[in-house]
């Protein structure tokens, strides 16, 4: 239980100095995903599993122990030679990275160069990141098995005690209420603004599926599910994925390679700009239905 | 205009067949699906093949971005080769896999369970085509996660404790080999691997480097299983469900053996990888140690799944062998052993998931007789069982070859006897299969036992034949690993 939290707070921190080394969005999404989302995905395990573990046998700790020296102590050697921080002629400044800062307003559009990097030059990298979340979720759902189940129908809703006393917390209610709609708002913001300030699909989806699982941890489940069945939120993920990928396949059909957004409107700067647009739909749809989904899978469980 | 898009092609075919196959309900129409998908791919391989065949490159520039600006997909005659090894024996597997899931799982499940199975498969090609060092983890993290859902989905509770094993080795062999692909940006501002095989070379002295150079090694050497990092290979291969062990064992740690390859020769390059860092005074005595550990402890397993993951085990450590001895003999037994050894594997254990199909275990004393009750799948074992030994005619003759003369090349008689001697074990404990198969009698309640539906018994023998075949007509295997050997040490052919 407190190694959980400890993690929670380590992603905290994590964001940041993510922040502290301008990297706004990775700092964004660390605290959005590390320090909220898997958090409650570890708390909800440990509501399956039990918040004691054995005592580990003292042997036991010896081979990891070395490991983790020996790897701290490479790390520390490597150290010597890295260039130093934050100094202009370093390597990664020299190489890709001009043409990325100084090109990229003109080739690609978006005034955020990371969004730029990410969604256009790397687009082939981020629609694996997608396949990645979207592989979790086919993971989480083929051992867990959510959605199977038809909700309220084969099992009526359990007197749950903890979400009825969840309920009766009239500080935690209110204030639920008063935050799930501004985050919610938040969220689409956050999707659609991607292109100007820190923000876009990965970030929007996770802060649209904690809303949700706010609601479900106030409400409980049973309601949350009654607004978004998960037999049908079971399909969102593959349309997210689905949808990045039919960018790349229509612009494969106009003549062009896959994830070339020049191909998508007769104006290359346009195309960029849709086929961006479009693309962070797909990353948010995929982020935030597989969350919501992974959410319910476990406390699916838990009940 | 197709063939200037295969590269992307042959990738989407397989990852964007796999959330069609999530949303669709019945399983059996995913399978449909999936198989589609699956040999259109193994068309899309053999046309890839095709173009690179005698040395060409292909450069494919995703979302038209040059590289090292944007994400290149590269791919040559080893790529090609290995790609074809995943398409090819996974949609054998696929082939089967419907057949023999029916007794495993609910058949809502299966969708998902293909779907999976795609996403895996898709991941390995994109491991194997990409020309980028960092796409190269995006792809490791889709197909070690979709690895651990199939091995986890396996009967056995055991499985489960299994998979995590694996997450948790996978995962730090995953770690070091991101904390080594950002200690390359670092130094030379690029992922693209051929620029960095241009950079990295102004480079070799500084620690940084250096340091990534022992966190990729270690890193890929815990996804190839290379001894003493095996640990969790046996028990993940033997609770994993029966069919997808034989697709696991055929494709997962070659491809990581590819990609140790390819780092180790074209991105750090041979000079810096043998001659500075001495990686093969690392590999061989590992290797070494590990063919004759794992042999022997194969010859003392009782349950035959566990036999196999442990000669898979050692047969890893052949490949490892031939690549750490750098010359060219050694690196084409190990790219020819990569493939051989994959089919037969793959061949081997979809045998023997159709006979556990029949009798329910794997246990040597449940598999008594049955070389008379099921002969046709029997036979086809016997075969593939050859082949792991090294009978000639037989693919695995092929590479055993290939590595012995790279040993004699070297002037190291006894590594040659100590091979001979690992295969003398091979004998040993395939024959102790075949033993039992053939000449002990049946338990009686198997006495209804009968060969399994053509379904699955025709992947079996189109490995068997496969393994035939490759044997006699070397020109696909060995002919192409010749000449990778040579690219890949900076030989002029």
């Amino acid at each position: 239980m407190s190694a959980v939290l400890m993690m929670g707070f380590f992603s905290l921190l994590c964001s940041c100095i993510f922040m502290v080394l301008d990297a706004v969005d990775v700092a964004f999404t660390e605290a959005a995903v590390g320090a909220g989302a898997s958090t409650i995905f570890f708390l909800a395990a440990i509501a399956i599993v039990g918040r004691t573990s054995k005592p580990s046998k003292p042997g036991k700790t010896f081979i990891p122990l070395i490991a983790c020296i020996a790897t701290g102590t490479l790390l520390f050697y490597a150290s010597f030679d890295m260039p130093y921080f934050g100094k202009a002629d370093a390597p990664i400044h020299q190489h890709v990275a001009p043409r990325y800062l100084q090109e990229s307003a003109g080739e690609v559009g978006p005034p955020n160069v990371v969004t730029s990097v990410l969604a256009s030059y790397r687009g082939y990298d981020t629609f694996g990141e997608v396949g990645v979340v979207f592989t979790a979720f086919i993971g989480v759902l083929l051992l867990l098995g959510a959605g199977t189940r038809r909700t309220g129908v084969e099992r009526p809703a359990p007197p749950n005690v903890n979400e009825e006393s969840m309920r009766q917390k009239v500080v935690l209610r209110e204030v639920a209420d008063l935050v799930i709609a501004p985050v919610l708002i938040f969220a689409l913001y956050v999707q659609w603004h991607g292109d100007f300030g820190p923000g876009g699909g990965f970030q929007a989806g996770v802060i649209f599926a904690s809303a949700i699982i706010l609601y479900a941890l106030i409400y409980g489940i049973v309601p949350a599910q009654q607004l978004l069945p998960p037999r049908k939120l079971a399909y969102l993920p593959g349309v997210g994925l689905l949808l990045y990928a039919g960018v790349g396949v229509y612009s494969m059909l106009r003549g062009g390679n896959f994830l070339d957004y020049d191909m998508v409107a007769s104006n290359p700067l346009d195309g960029q700009h849709y086929g961006i647009l479009i693309i962070e739909l797909g990353v948010g749809i995929t982020v935030a239905s597989v969350m919501i989904n992974i959410f319910f899978s476990l406390s699916e469980r838990s009940l | 205009m197709i063939s200037a898009q295969l590269p992307a092609i042959v990738l989407l075919l397989t990852l964007l067949s796999a959330p069609v196959c999530s949303m669709i309900r019945n399983g059996d129409n995913a399978w449909k699906v999936a198989m589609f998908a699956v040999w259109l791919s193994v068309a899309a391989a053999i046309a890839l093949m095709a173009q690179v065949w005698g040395g060409n490159t292909i450069s494919y520039h995703m979302g038209g971005w040059a590289p090292p600006w944007g994400i290149e997909v590269r791919i040559d005659e080893l790529s090609a080769l290995v790609v074809i090894l995943i398409t090819l024996f996974g949609a054998l597997v696929i082939s089967a896999l419907r057949e023999s899931l029916r007794t495993v799982m609910r058949s809502h499940r299966h969708s998902l369970y293909y779907a999976t199975f795609l996403l895996c498969m898709s991941s390995l090609i994109g491991i194997t085509i990409t020309g980028d060092a960092f796409n190269v983890f995006v792809f490791l993290e889709i197909s070690s996660l979709s690895t651990y859902a199939l091995i986890a989905r396996g009967r056995d509770r055991r499985a489960l404790i299994a998979a995590f094993r694996y997450l948790i080795m996978g995962t730090i062999g995953a770690t070091f080999i991101l904390i080594a692909i950002g200690f390359m940006y670092m130094v030379t501002g690029t992922l693209n691997m051929a620029d960095l095989a241009v950079r990295l070379p102004e480079h070799t002295d500084n620690r940084v480097i250096q340091a990534s150079f022992a966190f990729f090694t270690v890193g890929i050497a815990l996804k190839v299983a290379v001894f003493p990092l095996h640990y969790w290979l046996p028990s993940a291969y033997t609770y994993a469900p029966k069919a997808t062990t034989a697709f696991l064992a055929a494709t997962a740690t070659k491809v990581s053996l590819y990609v140790m390859i390819r780092f180790v020769f074209d991105v750090y390059g041979v000079e810096f990888s043998f001659t500075q860092m001495k990686l093969d005074v690392l590999l061989i005595p590992m290797s070494i140690a590990g063919i004759l550990i794992a042999s022997l402890t194969a010859m003392f397993q009782s349950d035959v799944k566990r036999l196999l993951a442990w000669s898979s085990v050692a047969q890893l450590s052949y490949m490892v062998l031939g690549m750490a001895l750098l010359n060219v003999n050694g690196l084409t037994a190990s790219v020819t052993h990569m493939f051989n050894h994959a089919m037969m594997k793959a061949g081997l254990f979809l045998a023997l998931a159709a006979m556990i199909y029949r009798v329910g275990s794997s246990h040597l004393r449940d598999l008594a007789g049955i070389g008379r009750s099921m002969p046709m799948t029997t036979a086809a074992f016997v075969i593939l069982g050859a082949g792991l030994v090294g009978v000639p005619l037989t693919a695995g003759f092929v590479s055993k070859w290939y590595l012995i003369s790279a040993v004699l090349d070297k002037g190291w008689v006894w590594v040659a006897a100590l091979l001979i001697v690992s295969s003398l074990m091979a004998l040993v404990y395939v024959g102790k299969i075949v033993d039992v198969a053939y000449f002990k009698t049946a338990p009686a309640e198997h006495n209804a036992v009968k060969d399994v539906p053509v379904s699955i018994l025709v992947p079996c023998w189109a490995f068997a034949l496969l393994t035939i075949y490759f044997g006699l007509d070397t020109r696909a295997t060995a002919g192409v690993a010749d000449r990778v050997a040579q690219a890949l040490l900076g030989i002029a052919s």
